[in-house]
């Protein structure tokens, strides 16, 4: 058995179909992953994230330090709360995580995925050595991702005391209160709130959101939704085997002179020499599901590959993304089952706040 | 815990056959176990009606939000009749596995072929062998 979230006895009475993620158990559907999909697209779900891993960064150089670590740059936090999505790579330029980093009134705090985190808390606390920080791991803290255009108005029901906290916030935005932290992110492409949780309260929070009417979904409606809005997946559409500027990420690294930072020598290297493949969108509007790993065809240049493939709820027909040549252009091949099929090549995202946004 | 009807005979790879009235007709679909291995259907390619179905051979597929798994057919003989529904509504799939859910019917050569599938005992053990 793998480990358990503060809300896993809260997953089975819900009859969770519960599947090993990252050596954890998690709830993948409740019922139907697709009627979860929808609910967050129109109303509002909620997601138990607690497996994800969050680290306070602290110290008087914690700024020069983070600096340091990421490709985008902490310095374009100027308020507090403020939320910045990086890359950590290493010095080859390869992705060694995706991560979101907030400002929190004295340091930082990060979020990083679960399935990374002992290579990712090595590597911080490697880098780490050379700065004035400390780095201290909050298992203590649970994490409810509650999504949906109807999501922030229950969870400022359910907590009427913050709901003035809660609305304020801008969009990736996190602020703390009691203990909470309540940050206007997700990874569904709709509005919502990611809240941290002290353990003690999550079952009491949780149950008090689904009987606001919030359903609980699992990490199968999570990974159509995110795969809809567009956006990465650890593991699946980067690894250290790629920079961002393969991964559809080139927008996250911050290259100004006066800062370095693990990776950017590599980067700057790959950028002059011709940055040789790229992350698209497929779209496939005919019959059939696109599918990790399926062989990308791209007349007269280096095959290319999925990284992940669905079949969008939404949009009703298949969508995914894909590694495929810089020279790509709006249309490809997939091989699929033996046969080839024309696809469209496209900019992701696919869908945002419940509608097609892709030309 | 799956339902595994006991006037219906099985394939090891999750198909149902339901032997109809007339003696010489089929129907076939999968098994609620199949559909709860799968997830959501959203996609099920049915072959054409006329077509000649050698036994054990694809015969169509279904695709779920998980995977695409093909649909073998148990039993020699020509397809007559196949579930439109499923076009619009392949969540019938999981829904109704046994009943609204089916995929095809075909006329068979020889009936008797049908008796050398599982019963629905042999297919329950399979079954619970298969989640431990």
């Amino acid at each position: 058995m793998g480990s358990k979230t503060v809300l896993y006895d809260a997953h089975q009475n819900a009859g969770a179909k519960i599947v090993d993620f990252g050596g954890w158990d998690m709830p993948l559907h409740y019922g139907s992953q697709i009627e979860e999909h929808h609910i967050v697209r129109k109303t509002s779900g909620m997601f138990d994230v607690s497996h994800m891993t969050v680290v306070d960064i602290q110290g008087a150089q914690s700024r020069d330090f983070l600096r340091f670590l990421l490709a985008n740059d902490v310095d374009k936090l100027k308020d507090v709360g403020k939320a910045l999505y990086s890359g950590m790579l290493d010095e080859n330029g390869g992705v060694i995580d995706d991560l979101i980093v907030y400002r929190m009134p004295q340091d930082y705090r990060v979020v990083v995925n679960c399935g990374t985190r002992e290579k990712d808390l090595a590597w911080m606390a490697r880098q780490a050595k050379n700065f004035d920080v400390a780095l201290n791991e909050r298992p203590d803290l649970a994490m409810i991702a509650v999504q949906g255009p109807e999501a922030i108005e229950k969870v400022k029901a359910v907590r009427s005391a913050q709901a003035e906290l809660i609305a304020q916030l801008s969009v990736f935005q996190g602020l703390e209160e009691g203990g909470w932290m309540y940050c206007r992110t997700g990874y569904t492409g709709e509005d919502g709130l990611e809240v941290l949780v002290p353990e003690s309260e999550a079952a009491a929070f949780w149950q008090a959101l689904t009987d606001e009417g919030v359903k609980p979904c699992g990490l199968g409606a999570r990974d159509t939704l995110r795969l809809e809005a567009g956006m990465n997946l650890y593991g699946s559409d980067m690894d250290e085997s790629v920079t961002p500027l393969q991964s559809g990420m080139a927008w996250t690294v911050s290259f100004t002179d006066d800062r370095d930072f693990i990776g950017k020598a590599a980067l700057v290297a790959q950028k002059a020499a011709g940055v040789p493949n790229k992350l698209v969108g497929l779209v496939l509007e005919a019959r059939g599901v696109l599918r990790g790993h399926q062989r990308v065809i791209v007349d007269g240049y280096a095959d290319g590959e999925i990284t992940s493939g669905t079949f969008s709820p939404t949009l009703a027909y298949s969508v995914a993304l894909a590694r495929v040549p810089s020279e790509t252009g709006d249309t490809c091949m997939v091989e699929m089952r033996g046969k080839q099929i024309p696809v469209q090549v496209v900019r992701p995202p696919f869908v945002r706040n419940g509608q097609r946004v892709y030309k | 815990m799956s339902t595994i009807p006991g006037d219906l005979k099985y394939l090891s790879s999750h198909e149902w056959v339901r032997l109809e009235d007339d003696g010489e007709t089929v129907t076939i679909g999968i098994t609620h176990h199949a559909q709860d291995l799968l997830g959501d259907v959203v996609f099920v390619e049915v072959p054409e009606v006329g077509v000649e179905i050698v036994a054990g051979e694809e015969a169509g597929v279904v695709e779920s939000v998980k995977a695409a798994s093909d649909i073998f057919s148990p039993i020699a003989g020509t397809v007559i009749e196949v579930n439109e529904a499923l076009e619009d509504a392949p969540e019938l799939v999981n829904s109704e596995p046994y009943e609204d859910g089916w995929f095809f019917k075909i006329k068979v050569s020889d009936a008797e072929e049908l008796d050398s599938l599982m019963s629905p005992d042999a297919y329950k053990e399979l079954c619970e062998s298969e989640d431990h």
